[in-house]
């Protein structure tokens, strides 16, 4: 077995292997950029060595420095995790010239599996079955028609040096190829000067299943079982679980069996995945394998209660399996959420900034909530920065049941606590919430069908606004009974006078705007009765002022719900919504609703930039006219380029940003008149 | 009897009518509550007990005898907030457009004698179209009667004001007296002269809520605290505020229970300061984990907003904290921060609040204008507020404190309590980098010899051991400490007594 392990990533997965190496008895070496210093991947770690600026480029993917950092150190392994490194099968080879274990597939597996067409071919050669279709550019509309007719229509007409949905078209019809194959090569052509073009079968529905495979170094190979990662948003996974609500047991044996005969094709060794895409019809088809660690591997962890990055280092200490496929079972059911810094409000675009708040929820760790796991890699306080991936963290459950996963997960998002920096637990909390969710009924175009291209905390709709009304009142309630026992009160005792029972007693609860009347009775210093949207709530909770986390029972179920004391009312977040209520007694509410609404400031007219970044390019110049949805700037952020466009027509009157500038989020770029 | 008692409620209900309910209504219609709706909004329910209801003026020039209405223009009495008691009078602009004449002076002028008889705050709400013109100078005398009045109430009992509707003329300096003053945004403006004037004057075309609007005055002016939307935001929110203020200069500050351990820990606060010294950071996260649960009333947020005041509470009792913001301007001391910071330390130091101040400061702002203006007076309004306050006094020096500026705030040798630094402080005369080029003037021009003086100096200077080896801080605390260490601190200086020496007043550069 090794000494020490030196882990060439960063964030959660360089904390969790360092998990599991400490549990092994391994010692452990993290490597850090400058924007790293304080990281917890560092203060986990046995040893830490710094590796340079900020830019992956200059630091992680530096195979040179992580080499350096190895021969200090004197670890004999290197773990990639996921990313930077991880399948680039050069370094992998100077780790073996250097007398380093990498713990991972061999180099020549990577490379094969690392090649879009080559990868296909070895598939079909391995009676995988792939996207039927041709990965040869078609050289003519008639060929295009040829093809699509051998494997049916739909087709989808794809650029092949392509990604990113750019020079995609799907075609439904022999009628329409001409038109379609003419848009695909224009836009290949304009996106990568490439205009070659290539037909596949089109998927409707489809759904992303990939099957998790372990192989050792002595021929044994086994799969443990399914995950489906439908749930993405521009084909990134947002949630995951294990197994999957569409595969059967005669589908799981058939696609393991294709995916270890895969693996053993490639004489793989370590932990894959290899993915596929499912049609409605239950068919599937090979998409790619990964030839690491998958971001989404815990949930098969706690299917298959195996420790996936353990047998990963004892496979690579040259360990036999200690199970064969018999020896595998699956139990229960576990789901993933990601934690990204990103900005729902403004299309999930990249955030950062520093996390001045960030509780995560009570785990297993404790005992007291065995189905829940965290996989984090960040500490109150830590700046999320614009040079690496938005994942802060990783929330996991389990249960016996799918259900009970979810219920898990649902309490899980509304206990953790993050503030400083945009996140998605509020669209993660509304997708658990989402009856096609919970039906199980996934695609990998649910994001896109169900909540478009963005998410409003404020205008989703919960299920009981009563309850939180109910919730609220009751807050406003203890806060009122602190507020009576203040010091230097003209009356005498700490009791309520009669008119102060009046006054906590009919209330008024103002949500969303609207007021829903509320009545109280107290039974006793824990649980209160309230009567709001006209229905009864019990609340049993000992919630106290100056809480950020209400939790208790209402109406005898568990309750969790994130409550920030606003100058005038609590926001409040449950269930994917958030929003102000407001408690006021009915004379103050009725004075409220006549007071005037004011108008929110016409901002149409600047440019704002929605994220911070780096901004690439001004599109116009003073004095130009544009029109509403013209490109006015291009701002770079998280390695993405992103267009701003004009919300409105109008004359350029100044440009107060020169590129080159970096950018705060909301700051104006320029202004129209 | 019956008839006196059907008499009596039939004065009232023409009392309560004010002018009468078209009046009512367009007061309505213009988004503000009538002088009642406010009264009953701002006390605890049923505790109003009114005064002087009954009141008519005696005016009888132009008919004005003709046109009376019980109250004459302004509610006034006194109730509680959360208990306590507060005294109040509300100007009702549908009665003689709320105009001040002799009879409406005298009103006010009696609660306030009574404020200050049982040491109890007044609260004025106004909303007035200023002198009541028809009675000429007997109005302006009662201006006068309540200004004196204002100024002798000063450093007894809070003050505040609240503008909603117009202030203007002679009227706007009851409020510039009083210790804080709220408006309302859109429908509230307070200015000397009015836009008419100003035109004919200066040539300046100006609206009234340009010149003399909430937002004008809370970020540009300083003449007010605080804007709100509505005047139920404003009076909800004067109520939370006035449970921070202590009913006089006799009493603490009230106290409210409070869960939150007064030794909870805050590892976040180690990452606060970032570790490049050009980069800034939110000193207001660092208040508010040091604060009682995280619950802190700024004050002028957006005026001088490079320096941060409000208060806030620790163990329950009310804490005044002054800080300077990196995010603006670096933290540097101004003309406006440095008169923002001396007024608010003023009022803790009339109202036995204690202070906190929150060090991270580069430096005065130099330039023409803030010399023209007259930094050197201005600034010393800070050093003299400070230097002159006896209520106990923390301060903590998170990062830099240079020259003038370290001295001006809230050092040791200005009767300093406890001082504490973190271990990021930098106390010295200057930057590294201006000293370094003082000192080796010579070795200008060899960049590399420099830079390494510069490094040698941050490494002698830029910490906080130096000034510790010398005793002008007490401790260098780690930031996840704060909060503990500064309750502590307050804990042990609760009984502090000190008086300055004897003096009719002191003579603050105004």
């Amino acid at each position: 077995m090794f000494n020490t392990i030196l882990i060439a990533n960063r964030g959660e997965i360089a904390c969790r292997v360092i998990r599991t190496a400490r549990q092994l008895g391994i010692k452990t070496v993290a490597v850090y950029s400058e924007a790293d210093q304080n990281a917890l991947h560092v203060d986990m770690a046995s040893d830490a060595v710094f590796i340079g600026p900020p830019m992956a480029a200059e630091s992680y993917l530096r195979i040179d420095a992580i080499m350096a950092a190895i021969e200090e150190t004197g670890a004999d392994a290197v773990h990639p995790g996921y990313g930077f490194l991880s399948e680039n099968p050069e370094f992998a080879e100077q780790l073996d010239a250097a007398g380093i274990t990498f713990i991972g597939p061999r180099p020549d597996a990577m490379r094969v599996m690392g090649d879009k067409i080559e990868s296909k071919l070895f598939a079909e050669k391995a009676g995988v079955p792939t996207v039927p279709g041709h990965a040869e550019p078609v050289k003519s509309a008639a060929d295009a028609k040829k093809i699509a007719k051998k494997i049916g229509y739909p087709v989808i007409l794809k650029a092949s040096a392509g990604g990113g949905g750019k020079g995609m078209r799907m075609v439904e019809s022999a009628a329409e190829i001409e038109e379609g194959l003419r848009a695909s090569t224009a836009e290949a052509e304009s996106s990568f000067g490439d205009g070659r073009v290539f037909v596949e079968k089109f998927i409707t529905n489809p759904r992303h299943i990939e099957i998790q495979i372990l192989a050792d170094s002595h021929g044994n190979c086994v799969h443990l079982g399914e995950r489906e990662c439908s749930i993405q948003r521009r084909h990134q996974k947002v949630i995951e679980e294990a197994p999957s609500p569409f595969v059967d047991a005669a589908m799981r044996a058939e696609m393991g069996a294709q995916a270890v005969a895969l693996a053993r094709a490639v004489n793989y060794q370590s932990a894959g995945t290899v993915e596929f895409i499912v049609d409605a019809e239950k068919n599937f088809f090979f998409l790619e394998m990964n030839t690491r660690l998958q971001v989404e591997h815990p949930v098969t962890e706690l299917i298959t209660g195996l420790d996936l990055v353990e047998q990963m280092i004892k496979v690579a200490a040259g360990e036999e399996l200690e199970f064969d496929q018999d020896g595998v079972s699956l139990s229960g059911w576990a789901m993933e959420s990601r934690l990204y810094a990103e900005d729902p409000t403004r299309g999930f675009l990249p955030a950062i900034g520093r996390l001045v708040e960030y509780r995560e929820p009570v785990t297993g760790v404790f005992g007291t909530s065995k189905n829940v796991r965290v996989d984090g890699g960040v500490n109150e306080g830590d700046e999320i920065t614009r040079y690496y991936d938005p994942m802060i963290a990783k929330l996991i459950t389990n249960g016996e049941t799918r259900d009970e996963a979810i219920k898990h997960m649902q309490r899980a998002l509304e206990e953790y606590y993050v503030r400083g920096v945009g996140n998605n637990l509020g669209f993660l909390s509304a997708v658990m919430a989402h009856p096609r969710f919970i039906e199980g009924a996934l695609t990998t175009n649910f994001i896109a069908e169900e909540f478009g291209e963005r998410f409003i905390p404020e205008e989703t709709a919960h299920e009981d606004f009563g309850m939180l009304a109910a919730i609220a009142a009751m807050m406003h309630r203890r806060e009122v009974e602190r507020d009576n026992q203040i010091t230097g009160r003209a009356m005498s005792g700490s009791a309520l006078s009669r008119e102060q029972f009046t006054y906590g007693d009919e209330w008024v609860a103002i949500v969303n705007g609207e007021s829903h009347p509320i009545r109280i009775a107290v039974a006793d210093n824990q649980k209160v009765e309230i009567h709001a949207g006209g229905k009864n709530y019990v609340i049993d909770s000992g919630w106290r002022p100056g809480r950020s986390l209400f939790t208790g029972q209402v109406n005898d179920e568990d309750i969790c719900m994130q409550t920030e004391r606003t100058s005038t009312g609590f926001k409040v977040r449950h269930a994917g919504y958030q929003g102000e209520i407001r408690i006021m007694s009915s004379f103050a509410a009725e004075l409220l609703n006549r007071m005037p609404a004011k108008k929110a400031a016409d901002t149409s007219k600047q440019l704002i930039s929605p994220m911070p970044g780096l901004l690439v390019s001004v599109e116009v110049e003073v004095g130009q006219d544009v029109k509403s949805g013209e490109a006015l700037a291009v701002v770079e952020a998280m390695k993405m380029e992103n267009q701003l466009f004009a919300e409105r027509d109008g004359v350029v009157a100044k440009i107060y940003l020169e590129p080159g500038d970096s950018l705060d989020v909301g700051q104006i770029i320029l202004e129209l008149e | 009897m019956f008839e006196i008692i059907r008499q009596l409620e039939e004065r009232r209900a023409r009392a309560r009518a004010g002018g009468g309910k078209k009046r009512v209504d367009a007061q309505h219609k213009r988004g503000k509550l009538s002088a009642r709706e406010r009264i009953d909004l701002l006390l605890d329910p049923d505790t109003f007990e009114e005064w002087d209801m009954f009141v008519e003026h005696r005016s009888t020039d132009f008919g004005m005898e003709e046109n009376t209405i019980p109250g004459d223009g302004v509610v006034t009495g006194y109730g509680t907030i959360n208990g306590r008691t507060v005294f109040v009078y509300s100007q009702d602009f549908t009665v003689f457009g709320g105009s001040l004449s002799e009879t409406h002076a005298e009103k006010i002028c009696k609660i306030m004698d009574q404020a200050m008889k049982v040491g109890a705050p007044v609260i004025g709400i106004n909303d007035s179209g200023g002198a009541r013109i028809q009675e000429g100078v007997s109005a302006l005398a009662g201006y006068a009667e309540v200004f004196a009045r204002n100024v002798m109430a000063s450093g007894v009992i809070p003050q505040i004001s609240t503008i909603m509707g117009p202030c203007a003329g002679g009227a706007v300096y009851s409020p510039a007296v009083t210790d804080f003053t709220f408006m309302v945004k859109d429908t509230s403006y307070m200015f000397v002269t009015g836009p008419d004037v100003v035109k004919t004057v200066t040539h300046e075309e100006v609206t009234q809520e340009e010149l003399g609007g909430a937002m004008t005055h809370t970020s540009k002016s300083g003449v007010a605290d605080l804007a709100f939307e509505n005047d139920v935001d404003a009076i909800e929110q004067l109520r939370r505020f006035m449970d921070f203020l202590p009913s006089n200069n006799q009493e603490y500050s009230p106290i409210r229970p409070t869960d939150d351990p007064a030794d909870r820990q805050e590892p976040s606060l180690d990452t606060l300061v970032p570790d490049n010294p050009n980069e800034s950071y939110d000193v207001k996260e660092l208040i508010s984990k040091i604060v009682d649960e995280g619950d802190f009333f700024e004050l002028q947020p957006n005026f001088a907003a490079n320096m941060v005041t409000g208060f806030g509470r620790m163990e329950g009792s009310t804490v005044g904290i002054i800080a300077n913001q990196p995010k603006i301007l670096a933290g540097c001391l101004d003309i406006d921060a440095s008169v923002k910071a001396a007024r608010f330390i003023r009022f803790c130091d009339c109202f036995n609040i204690p202070i906190v101040l929150l060090v991270d400061v580069p430096g005065f702002l130099p330039g023409t204008a803030q010399e023209y203006g007259g930094l050197i007076r201005h600034g010393a309004k800070l050093l003299y507020a400070f230097a002159e306050a006896t209520v106990p006094k923390v301060t903590l020096i998170t990062r830099k404190a240079y020259g003038g500026a370290y001295i001006v705030m809230g050092s040791k040798h200005l009767r300093g309590d406890v001082n504490f630094a973190w271990p990021s402080a930098e106390i010295a005369v200057m930057g590294s980098k201006g000293a370094v080029e003082i000192i080796f003037r010579a070795d200008l021009d060899d960049e590399d010899k420099i830079a390494e003086r510069e490094k040698d100096y941050q490494t002698q200077f830029a910490n906080p051991f130096r000034v510790g080896a010398r005793g002008y801080i007490d401790d260098v605390i780690m930031p996840h400490n704060t909060r503990w260490r500064i309750a502590r601190s307050l804990r042990m200086l609760k009984n502090k007594k000190m008086e300055n020496p004897w003096k009719k007043h002191g003579n603050i550069p105004l």
